[in-house]
């Protein structure tokens, strides 16, 4: 029998692999997750932080795509910034 | 409960805690409870010179529902042990037998 019955044990199955994870206000994460509980409390290790901001450049009134990295070797995070947890992905 | 006993572990290391507003108070994890509402003792704050307002903090409460993120030393984490506590807390219910 599968033991996948919630959608929780998707992110129970990722343990110890690199997630993607997407947080409020424009942020996103990549990491490997140690450990979560049923808010999405979770830590996160080797874990690439990338925060998107986006600019009106004032003369050609155009938008500009910022993205900003930095790298941290633990992160706790707490749940009720998170968006959405994906799998592993091959190309990440 | 589980991330509760983790800071409890934690108590006593350096800790920097990112809130929602984008303050960083890096300072000693002097205790937390069930809310993961932290107390912080020696804080500086990273970006201090955008909050100068915040320049005279050294003990501060931090409300569990404001923090963004906590880095901790990662020397300071057993992740074999977090990840079997992890499995464990969010073991799949076992069913009840039927009939």
């Amino acid at each position: 029998m599968s033991s996948i019955e919630s959608p929780l044990d998707l992110i129970r199955l990722s343990i110890s692999e690199r997630v993607y994870v997407k947080l409020r206000s424009n942020r996103e994460l990549r990491g490997v997750l140690h450990a979560y509980d049923q808010h999405l409390n979770m830590v996160l290790g080797q874990v690439e932080e990338t925060v998107t901001s986006k600019e009106v450049d004032e003369e050609t009134d155009e938008e500009i795509v910022k993205k900003s990295k930095r790298e941290v070797d633990m992160l706790f995070v707490r749940g009720d910034v998170v968006i959405l947890v994906s799998p592993p992905l091959k190309s990440t | 409960m589980l991330f509760f006993s983790f800071f409890k572990t934690l108590i006593g290391k350096t800790v920097a805690v990112e809130l929602k507003n984008d303050v960083i108070l890096t300072g000693t994890l002097h205790s937390c409870d069930q809310y993961l509402n932290l107390k912080l003792s020696s804080v500086t704050v990273v970006n201090g010179d955008k909050y100068p307002q915040l320049g005279c903090l050294k003990n501060a409460f931090v409300r569990g529902s404001v923090v963004r993120y906590v880095q901790i030393p990662s020397g300071e984490v057993n992740t074999e042990l977090l990840e079997d506590a992890t499995r464990k807390e969010n073991a799949p219910k076992k069913r009840e037998v039927a009939k």
